[in-house]
């Protein structure tokens, strides 16, 4: 009897022998993955699409001017239908996101040194979930004690102490007698910014290769000279775009600033930081279901339109930032 | 050959006042990064412990049981408890498949061409405001007719498919290409593969990203101040998504703060209690359960 060697296949030989229900199987799941991939993508589109289309009206009506106009009012104009513009939220989401960055930024990133670089192990294990159990809070739970706890604390004494130290600066005007204000909402969205800027930065950081960081060490560099020569400045474009995450998140807070900001009918610019104010977010959330006609959700929807453009740019800046330093350390 | 007495080393020649200088700021710097992350656990303590206290006297049996009083003290949020729970429960119906689908999709099929565009897009709808997307549903489905629990739901699902995503392709990466290989070389396809192998060796990863997704959409207020936001908060309990707006816990507290009276600012803090227990419970639980699950996979 002779025997003879099996032949030895190719792979798409392999393949070809597959049983029709496998190569319906592998069809399958392939489409069904394809398809959810696909509805991601057309999510993003269609988000933006339908927020464009809804703002039309008010696109074709105000044009750009609208960004810079200042004013708000239902019920008024031709028709009755009411005269809009963005200015004063586009102001109080400026104010409050620089208030939430100049407050969490620094202390964000210095929880992140602290965890990846001072603390003992054991600390560091033990601290690090906790800071980022902080962003797990509702913004509707730190929007009640914002209102019921920390409001009041700032009309008693926070405010009426910055506005005797700095009052002189002209932003920390005259306090504001409720405790809420674009000053307060800044605050508190900041305590939401912080674990965000802390958890990112700690990574990037702990990417630092010890090397370098002990090399500074052994030329008789001190800790911080070490963080500042060779952890901040091989780590600057991750730090901005650590920053600008966070900035997203700022920007894009509606209720907490739709709870502690103190916005209403009234649209204000004032210099001072304590007044009331509306942000993009805020506003939307606070008139939409109430819309006295249709211009004004119109008008609403260009409010989302500009929030929307201004939270894919802060994410795609990002995105690239990072894309870019990891494609330049590769090539390193 | 002699060293100049002000070198640079703080060892050498502490006692100058550059490298006490130096000495002095590095302190500084570490003493305050120190305070930083002490402050925040402080925020984070203050913050618990109010909604603890406040919101414990609040609970009683009465407060899982019944609904809230059209006026005045006593009564529960029933209602808004089983309504954030089956808003909820659809919203993870709709976002743990495509979610996995989706995971599934960028690491054993698309090639990294292709996966890039598709990560960035989950980026981006990850960095949403949810607002926005609350404005989106909107104008989708309660624009003209109403609104509706499942607008709910879907809004919640936008936010948590990208949560589940990038968890499941976390877990799915810790899989070793040699067991695809083996199975593979075994006669197995490519989907019997996925499904047979792949995936069951990352089943307890997928729960523990779904169910910190749960987590995050269970406290979302934004969207549901657009689409589930009008409803009478004492009527009895319903399922029907499809009806009308259902009552939810967010929104019970949202409400809740807006309200002068005690009696509404102690509901406020016993829903808080309630929503925040969950979370964090849940947010500790699936982190330890994260740990041992990646430490038991790389070894």
């Amino acid at each position: 009897m002779r025997v003879t060697a099996p032949p030895i296949l190719a792979p798409s030989e392999l393949s070809g022998s597959r049983s029709p229900a496998d190569r319906f199987g592998d069809r399958a799941l392939f489409a069904l993955t394809t398809l959810a991939a696909v509805a991601v993508l057309a999510t993003i589109a269609f988000v933006i699409y339908q927020l464009i289309d809804g703002a039309l009206p008010a696109i074709d009506l105000y044009g750009l001017g609208f960004i810079g106009h200042n004013v708000w009012v239902p019920n008024l104009g031709p028709g009755g239908l009411g005269i809009y513009g963005a200015a004063a939220f586009i102001y109080g989401t400026a104010i409050i996101s620089a208030i939430a960055l100049v407050v969490g930024a620094p202390i964000g990133i210095a929880i992140g040194l602290f965890l990846s670089m001072l603390a003992p192990r054991g600390i560091a294990t033990a601290i690090g979930p906790l800071v980022e159990l902080i962003a797990a809070i509702p913004s509707v739970v730190l929007g009640l004690w914002g209102i019921l706890i920390f409001a009041p604390i700032m009309s008693s004494t926070i405010e009426p102490a910055l506005h005797d130290v700095l009052g002189w600066i002209p932003i920390f005007g005259a306090p504001n007698a409720t405790g809420h204000g674009l000053f307060t909402a800044g605050i508190v969205v900041a305590v939401m910014v912080v674990p965000i800027i802390a958890s990112i930065s700690r990574e990037l950081f702990n990417s630092v290769p010890n090397e370098l960081k002990e090399g500074a060490l052994a030329l008789g560099a001190t800790r911080w000279e070490m963080v500042r020569g060779v952890v901040l400045s091989s780590t600057r474009p991750g730090l901005i775009a650590t920053l600008i995450l966070g900035l997203s998140r700022a920007l894009g807070e509606a209720i907490v600033v739709l709870q502690l900001a103190g916005g209403g009918s009234a649209s204000i610019i004032s210099g001072n930081l304590f007044n009331n104010g509306d942000s993009l977010a805020s506003r939307i959330a606070n008139t939409f279901i109430g819309a006295l006609n249709s211009r004004e959700t119109a008008a609403l929807f260009y409010l989302a339109v500009i929030l929307l453009a201004l939270g894919l740019a802060a994410n795609l800046a990002a995105q690239m930032i990072v894309r870019r330093y990891e494609l330049s350390h590769r090539r390193a | 050959m002699t060293i100049p007495a002000d070198s640079a080393s703080p060892f050498a020649a502490s006692t100058t006042w550059r490298a006490r200088r130096r000495r002095g700021i590095d302190r500084g710097m570490r003493g305050s990064a120190t305070l930083a992350a002490i402050g925040s656990v402080a925020v984070l303590i203050w913050v618990i412990l109010d909604v603890a206290l406040k919101g414990a006297s609040a609970i009683n049996g009465d407060f899982f049981t019944k609904a809230p009083p059209v006026f005045g003290t006593g009564g529960g949020i029933l209602p808004e408890i089983v309504g954030t729970g089956v808003i909820v429960a659809l919203a993870t119906g709709f976002a743990l498949p495509i979610g996995v689908l989706v995971a599934v999709f960028l690491s054993e099929f698309a090639s990294p061409r292709l996966a890039y565009p598709i990560r960035l897009a989950l980026d981006l709808l990850n960095g949403l405001p949810s607002i926005v997307i609350g404005v989106f549903v909107y104008g989708l489905l309660v624009l003209g007719s109403g609104q509706k629990g499942y607008a709910a739901s879907i809004a919640l699902a936008i936010i948590m498919v990208p949560l589940i995503a990038r968890a499941t392709q976390e877990v799915l990466r810790l899989v070793p290409q040699a067991q695809r290989d083996a199975s593979h070389a075994l006669g197995m396809s490519t989907w019997r593969t996925t499904l047979g192998v792949v995936l069951p060796a990352c089943i307890s990863g997928i729960l523990t990203g779904t169910v910190l997704a749960v987590a995050r959409a269970a406290g979302e207020t934004a969207p549901l101040l657009l689409l589930s936001s009008f409803y009478n908060p004492n009527q009895p309990v319903t399922f029907n998504l499809f009806g009308q707006a259902i009552p939810n816990i967010p929104m019970e507290i949202f409400n809740d703060a807006e309200q002068p009276d005690l009696a509404s600012h102690a509901r406020g803090w016993g829903a808080a209690l309630v929503l925040v227990t969950i979370i964090l419970l849940v947010n500790l639980i699936a982190r330890y359960a994260l740990a041992r699950q990646r430490r038991r996979m790389y070894r």
